[in-house]
């Protein structure tokens, strides 16, 4: 007998009142096992001042430490649904109802539009938080009204990814998120309109077989986990450990599927220069057949 | 037809055909007339298969999409067209064997005919990886559907595939960036595209090849995001739940056209291609060049616009600004 009796068995707190760290709490370092403040972590922005860890952060922080001045949300009116009816140990709408309830967010994916500095772009940032960053129809459709507005409007596009891969709860509607936004980057590029994908921890499966590999530049933060196959299936089937930082970030910029790795820390700069480029007099002027194209399919939806 | 195999769900089939080939011996040997039994043992086979392949559930319809001697590409490519001559590499690195491609004739008209191929035993398998291919398939299949761009030949692609290879090089030479730089190329290409899943039709493996002006599925094929297998040891972290990721997953052919998410079923024969392989490649011939005759009189910017509007459609959703 201890000195004290538990009334309750097992620890009854919901993963969703645990994540969110309440302002003045202390936030542990998944790496280095460090302790800070949140206030402290966000003054970093969520870099590990002592080991320099990547943090996982979602789009509400990306969006306000990139973004200068005003911002504005867009595709907030589409949300998702159980249409396939898909239970496993849960029901999908219940998994829907639970994310909504523990993140405030819509879906996996927020658009965001505004300035970097002087120069406006709209950005598409994943959360991992809803369902692992899974991308299903929602995913998908905001990319591609994204895309549809960024052609209109002739800012560049950001796609922020983190992201376990496809929604299995959606299933091939999920499978054809990847040609849908493909497909769209396709008349992006035909508008000769810049694509910049940035991939963060982690980046895996239908996300990086589709949109995150497509950029006109590909960044990814340090130490991200970058792959098509989870490193577990890998091993799995090479019946082997994986070599040493084996899909990460660093080991795809020698193998030479990225332009750069960014420290977050210098991410702002690095956009805003990147940007810049593109404002050049002699870039391709915008597709106005194109534009007119996607005004007309639009209209017809 | 010999050492044929069947699947557990085959197995009243087994004995009737053991009897038909014991009568067959009886009736070459000429001793007695045995026709109109034979032919009544026929009926009663073609009675058991209807009513087999009648009710089949979503995994039976997996099972079959694997059957062992169900025919693969190269099968497919050597019955439909009047010549057809392979092309090998991706000018980059290597060449695939789990990819194939050809330079074909279709009844007169050039064509660029690409396909996942399995092999049929132990060494043919390996060789094929399985049905597999690395980013070198991948990329293989993008410079040949380039060289039908160039000298405007339509493009035919075959999907079988239990997905695209998992390994250290496969990842190393960018498994994923090659998949998403073909769905980026097809959507923009401007010849005429119809891609056919005549085996499994597994996630970025299959939809890497499949973006398409016209996507048919075989009846007894299945096209979705993961295995039942796969989906099953995610989901439920057991492999026991395949049945019924099969059930949910709605794979199956019927489940996916009456989606909008293919353009057509080819239904196959009585018993299953597997079975009456020749009439297999028939319908699928018929398919595609249904498919073709619509397509390749049409305004190629027209074409890639129906092309990406079609996929832009796909997915579903409640958008609350047009429901209230």
């Amino acid at each position: 007998m201890g000195w004290f009796d538990r009334l309750k068995k097992g620890i009854t707190t919901a993963t969703s009142s645990k994540k969110e760290a309440p302002d003045g709490m202390w936030i542990k370092c998944k790496k280095c096992k460090g302790t800070f403040t949140k206030e402290e972590l966000e003054k970093e922005l969520y870099v590990c001042p002592k080991c320099d860890y990547h943090l996982p952060i979602g789009s509400e922080e990306y969006t306000k430490f990139l973004f200068t001045g005003d911002t504005q949300k867009l595709f907030e009116n589409l949300k998702s649904y159980d249409f396939l009816e898909f239970t496993d140990l849960k029901s999908y709408q219940d998994r829907l109802e639970k994310a909504t309830k523990a993140t405030g967010l819509s879906d996996a994916i927020t658009v965001v539009t505004g300035k970097i500095q002087r120069y406006p772009v709209t950005a598409a940032i994943m959360d991992f938080r809803f369902i692992g960053g899974s991308m299903g129809s929602v995913v998908g459709e905001k990319i591609a009204r994204a895309i549809d507005y960024c052609i209109e409007q002739r800012t560049p596009l950001l796609i922020i990814s983190k992201s376990g891969g496809a929604r299995m709860m959606e299933s091939a509607f999920s499978l054809m998120q990847m040609a849908k936004t493909s497909a769209k980057l396709s008349q992006l590029a035909k508008a000769g309109v810049p694509f910049f994908s940035l991939m963060t921890d982690p980046t895996t499966g239908g996300v990086s077989a589709s949109y995150a590999m497509l950029g006109d530049i590909n960044i990814a933060e340090p130490n991200a986990l970058i792959g098509f196959a989870g490193p577990r299936v890998i091993k799995d089937v090479i019946k082997k450990d994986l070599p040493e930082g084996f899909q990460s970030s660093e080991y795809l910029l020698e193998h030479g599927f990225l332009d750069m790795v960014v420290h977050r820390k210098d991410l702002k700069k690095t956009l805003k220069d990147l940007l810049s480029y593109f404002e050049s007099p002699d870039v391709t002027p915008t597709n106005k057949k194109l534009v007119e194209e996607i005004a007309v399919v639009k209209g017809k939806a | 037809m010999e050492n044929m195999v069947f699947l557990d769900f085959e197995k009243p089939l087994e004995g009737l055909f053991e009897q038909l080939a014991k009568l067959e011996e009886v009736s070459e040997k000429g001793d007695v007339d045995m026709s109109d039994t034979v032919k009544e043992l026929k009926n009663k086979i073609k009675k058991t298969q209807k009513s087999i392949y009648s009710d089949l559930s979503p995994w039976q319809k997996v099972q079959l999409s694997r059957h062992p001697q169900r025919p693969y590409s190269l099968f497919y490519i050597e019955k439909m067209f009047k010549k057809a001559t392979e092309l090998h590499g991706d000018r980059l690195n290597g060449d695939d064997h789990a990819m194939v491609g050809f330079l074909a004739n279709f009844d007169g008209r050039t064509v660029v005919v690409i396909g996942q191929q399995k092999g049929a035993t132990t060494k043919e398998r390996q060789y094929r990886n399985f049905g597999m291919a690395n980013p070198e398939g991948y990329r293989k299949a993008l410079r040949l559907m380039k060289l039908a761009e160039k000298f405007n030949f339509p493009i035919i692609t075959l999907v079988d595939t239990p997905g695209a290879h998992c390994g250290l090089e496969a990842e190393e030479h960018g498994q994923a960036a090659a998949i998403a730089q073909n769905m980026f190329e097809m959507a923009q290409l401007r010849v005429p595209i119809i891609s056919v899943v005549i085996g499994e039709g597994a996630s970025g493996g299959a939809i890497g090849l499949a973006l398409a002006d016209r996507v048919f599925m075989m009846e007894y094929t299945w096209f979705t995001v993961i295995s039942p297998e796969s989906c099953s040891s995610i989901l439920w972290r057991s492999w026991e739940y395949k049945e019924t990721a099969a059930e949910l997953l709605k794979l199956t052919s019927e489940d996916m056209l009456s989606f909008g998410l293919i353009d057509g079923v080819i239904k196959e024969p009585v018993g299953g291609a597997h079975f009456a392989q020749a009439a297999a490649a028939t319908a699928v011939k018929k398919a595609i060049k249904e498919a073709l005759n619509q397509l390749v009189d049409m305004d190629p910017d027209e074409r890639i616009q129906q092309r990406i509007e079609k996929y832009s459609k796909m997915g579903r959703f409640i958008d609350e600004a047009v429901a209230e």
